[in-house]
């Protein structure tokens, strides 16, 4: 259902009239999503997603109703705003409840792109394609996906808040498989993409494929280790799991619970929320049309500030970080837009300087063993190396890992020169890192 | 109850006009060249009520409905969902469907073949005591208000959890094979948690009750929630929170452990339901979460566990999460024997993956909505019950830890190394429970620890689990899964790994 700013500001409009509530607020998501996926050699599953719905929040005294729907006739909008003042009405009211948040100017970033909104299926398959033939060429598998959505995002609510815009994603990720257990993995993700190198992103996974074939297992216990983009992005989306907000830390729940303002970290260590950073622009709003606010996190080492919506800002009597999830939100006010700075190494470096160590491309299905300690778990994953004299001498099977976050991040070496952007479930932002010790605790055999 | 609820998806007039929509879609797919097209409508009505601290967190109604058709053309499958239900939409979607496998053919891999199906024709809805939809809102609430101050009675809480979350799903499938299923599946279910902190220590623990990681829930009405007896049992698990602040830390060693139903339930999703997807095994979600370590060599040719373990995937099975009339592929719900004594005989699947081991679908697929493709997705993946009494396992356990409540999970890309922590711990020495430990994980090798289990407790101590956030396939679809388990003892088993210090 194409539908354009005005025509969208209209429907908005309506649902706001149609409510008789103190307040009101309406999300409007319109979605264009497509998403190609290849394995064992060529696509197996090829999908494309048409989709507009609205989720209405209504305000009634101190109670707070939620409604959605994605059948916009004018029936169906006046029966969910019903429905979610008809929700409100009958709970008992919530003490802590102030208000939704009025209009602040948005400062717009970059989020659309037409060369991503206008991709077809067959430019997918041929992207595709450079990647299954590059593979094939070594008699290796490839499997992976190609999405490119684009979205049309807006909130509008009865405080005079409207903010619009239109968003694109695309994501390109493979795992290429040699025989003898041996794989490597490559993965970008932008708002245009037309900045996709196919032929690059395919050469970095078939030659990490064709290094890491005939693992061997390692002694276990603690190595130095250099972590690759990928496995550091998702270490800090763990972070972020764990609760970088105010509802953690109000609740003890958190990694910064009784850590603000102290030195968590080594003073390499600087984590930014920045809706700005040429890696990260995603959205310029969160999803109560409140604009992102660039927020550091850790700074220097130093741990500075947690993330806020209007919800824990009113409630502390703090500012609004504008860090909002879709209502109603049990998880807290979450940063999107995620972003560990770099350093002044590539890492051939990091690797030279390593006398005996690991090196690791990825993670795999990491889980949080205890959010206020920071620890976490997850294997490794397509391309883990044994580092001996300065050098990645032999592939290694998959290792099980228990770590401190922060046992980490305050032995860090050096940082990569070069950030890159990818996701597990959240986009992140990061370098390679060169750690002193990480603890390996278990290999992935077939057992006995 | 059944029929009542037939009754509204008709009353709405939906129910013929969506049929002439989707054969609509159908007709120009197979116009436009498709050898074989399927097509849905669905819908997915759900409301939830959160509750923390003594306040409502969060109240929500939410409908979600649309249209959509999977095309095989030129040996490629294509697929297009749209929310706009109406008949030129069909079109639409069709056309799109057939240009997207055109595409897929560009790289296309052997000739898809589909295993054989008779046309299917019927109605299903799930048995029900009690429509949770019907029940007045602010009588469920209260349900939770109230377990949430008999958790906040206890001394020491920190913060309070509950929440009530149904949904039901209205759906029709009709196939260019002349298929044409009806079916209105509901699902409800329910937990409160209570979190106790040490802010000197930096302790954050937990207890859930009857389960962690979202709710217990079945394919069944709000009499699962009548059962639980949440205020009941809201005081105990508080409790237990508290006294884990103190609790000591589990030393690491090797030791028996016994899991509570909760957690064997959870064993099972992670190391066997998800291995046994045949689409997985056959390297079709290796871009994303991997591959499997069984490997179609090893069916019927491989020691999965010990003779005490017996595992079926049964789509019957009452009240369990993952029970239906039909699969989103129109094949009926069945049994498959998963692991019999023991050895692997069986897998999940579909009827584009059954062929290549010269068999039929099961009937395993499903999508979680109407804009997602159908796949490969575990039923009820249970564990059958064994002969013991939990009482004379313990009896009969000289040294070891009853572990109970999943906190979290992690297995790696071929769901062999697997690592488990519960929410609590309890010392087993001389056949008698003791102290309460904290911190508890456990780590091991799937088929090396299933071959060391040695006793699974009887029908008395089985439940029906529901996993109702299974994730898989990109997009990512959220599943609903079940998981009957009772009880069960494994030897041998490493403990207390942590880099807690």
């Amino acid at each position: 259902m194409q539908m354009n700013e005005q025509a969208i500001r209209a429907l908005c409009e309506k649902v706001l009239r149609y409510s008789t509530a103190d307040q009101t607020e309406v999300l409007f998501m319109g979605t264009h999503g497509a998403l190609t996926r290849f394995a064992v050699n060529h696509i197996h599953q090829n999908v494309a997603e048409e989709n507009a719905e609205v989720n209405i929040r209504v305000v009634v005294g101190k109670k707070v109703g939620v409604a959605s729907a994605n059948v916009l006739d004018d029936t169906t909008l006046q029966a969910t705003v019903e429905k979610a003042i008809a929700i409100a009405k009958l709970q008992p009211e919530n003490p802590e409840w102030v208000s939704l948040p009025g209009p602040i100017a948005i400062p717009y970033v970059k989020t659309f792109s037409p060369a991503t909104a206008a991709y077809t299926p067959e430019a997918r398959a041929k992207a595709v394609d450079v990647v299954i033939r590059l593979a094939k060429e070594r008699g290796f598998e490839a499997a992976g996906a190609f999405e490119t959505n684009a979205t049309y995002f807006a909130v509008a609510n009865s405080l005079g808040v409207w903010a619009y815009e239109p968003r694109t994603e695309s994501e390109f990720h493979a795992v290429v498989m040699a025989d003898n257990d041996g794989s490597g993995y490559t993965q970008r993700m932008n708002v245009d993409a037309g900045t996709f190198d196919f032929e690059a992103m395919a050469r970095e996974a078939v030659e990490k494929a064709a290094r890491s074939q005939n693992p061997i297992i390692p002694d276990l216990g603690e190595y130095e280790t250099v972590l690759d983009t990928y496995a550091v992005g998702e270490m800090i989306q763990n972070l972020n799991f764990m609760g970088l907000n105010a509802q953690s830390q109000r609740e003890g729940s958190g990694p910064l619970v009784g850590k603000l303002g102290q030195q968590v970290a080594d003073n390499r260590i600087t984590l930014v929320n920045d809706p700005a950073h040429p890696l990260a622009e995603r959205f310029s709003f969160d999803f109560e049309g409140v604009p992102i606010q660039k927020l550091a996190i850790i700074e220097g080492g130093v741990a500075k500030a947690v993330t806020y919506d209007s919800y824990n800002a009113n409630l502390e009597g703090k500012q609004n970080t504008g860090n909002a999830l879709p209502a109603p939100n049990r998880f807290g006010p979450a940063p999107l837009h995620l972003a560990l700075s770099a350093g002044d190494s590539s890492v051939e470096e990091m690797i030279r300087k390593v006398e005996r160590g690991i090196y690791v491309t990825r993670f795999h299905y990491t889980n949080i063993v205890h959010p206020t300690k920071a620890v976490f778990t997850g294997m490794t994953r397509d391309g883990t190396f044994l580092i001996e004299h300065g050098e990645l001498t032999k592939p290694v099977r998959p290792l099980r890992f228990v770590q401190g976050i922060w046992d980490a991040l305050n032995q860090v070496k050096s940082l990569g020169a070069t950030q890159l952007l990818s996701r597990d479930y959240m986009a992140v932002a990061a370098p390679a890192l060169h750690v002193g010790a990480w603890a390996f605790t278990g290999v992935q055999r077939q057992g006995e | 109850m059944r029929r009542r609820n037939h009754a509204r998806f008709r009353a709405q007039g939906k129910v013929s006009v969506m049929r002439d929509i989707l054969q609509r879609a159908l007709a120009i797919a197979e116009q436009l060249g498709a050898s074989y097209a399927d097509a849905r409508y669905m819908e997915r009505a759900t409301e939830s009520i959160a509750v923390k601290n003594g306040v409502v967190d969060g109240i929500t109604s939410g409908v979600s409905q649309g249209i959509n058709i999977r095309v095989l053309v030129n040996d490629a499958w294509g697929f297009a969902s749209s929310s706009i239900v109406a008949m030129p939409e069909a079109d639409v979607i069709a056309q799109r469907a057939v240009a997207i496998a055109k595409a897929s053919a560009l790289s296309a891999g052997k000739p898809a073949v589909l295993s054989p199906l008779e046309k299917q024709v019927g109605k299903f809805s799930t048995p029900m005591a009690k429509d949770p939809f019907l029940v007045p809102l602010n009588e469920k609430v209260d349900l939770l208000l109230r377990a949430d101050a008999a958790m906040r009675s206890v001394k020491g809480i920190a913060v309070t959890t509950g929440n009530i979350e149904y949904g039901r799903e209205s759906k029709i499938f009709v196939s260019s094979e002349g298929s044409d299923v009806e079916q209105v599946l509901v699902d409800c279910g329910a937990a409160i948690t209570a979190y106790a902190v040490d802010e000197q220590s930096g302790e954050l623990q937990q207890r859930s009750y009857p389960n962690s990681f979202g709710r217990q829930a079945g394919a069944t009405g709000y009499e699962i929630i009548e059962a639980m007896d949440l205020v009941g049992h809201a005081p105990k698990i508080a409790e237990e929170a508290v006294q884990l602040l103190t609790a000591k830390q589990l030393e690491p060693g090797v030791t028996t452990i016994i899991l509570d139903g909760p957690q064997t339930a959870i064993q099972i999703h992670e190391s066997c339901g998800h291995p046994i997807e045949l689409d997985r095994v056959l390297g079709m979600e290796a871009g994303f979460v991997g591959k499997s370590f069984l490997t179609t060599d090893k069916l019927n040719n491989f020691t999965y566990g010990s003779e005490f373990v017996n595992i079926v995937a049964d789509a019957t099975t009452p009240g369990g999460l993952g029970t239906f009339g039909w699969d989103d592929e129109g094949v009926p719900a069945q049994r498959t024997n998963i692991v019999t004594n023991g050895r692997f005989t069986g897998y999940l699947m579909s009827r584009d993956t059954a062929p290549d081991l010269g068999l039929s679908s099961n009937g395993c697929v499903r999508a979680d909505n109407w804009n997602r493709l159908p796949m490969i997705r575990m039923t009820n993946v249970s564990l059958l019950p064994g002969t013991w009494k939990l009482e004379d396992l313990i009896a009969d356990t000289e040294d070891g830890i009853y572990l109970s409540v999943n906190r979290s999970w992690s297995i790696d890309n071929l769901r062999l190394n697997f690592q488990f922590a519960t929410e609590v711990g309890w010392e087993i020495k001389n056949g008698k429970l003791g102290a309460m430990i904290k911190n508890p994980t456990y780590t091991g090798i799937t088929p090396e620890f299933w071959r060391s289990c040695d006793a699974v407790c009887n029908a008395d101590y089985w439940t029906v689990w529901g996993t109702p956030n299974c994730g898989k396939g990109e997009p990512m679809q959220t599943m609903r899964t079940g998981h009957g388990a009772a009880p069960s003892r494994f030897r041998n088993v490493r403990v207390g790994v942590s880099a807690l210090k």
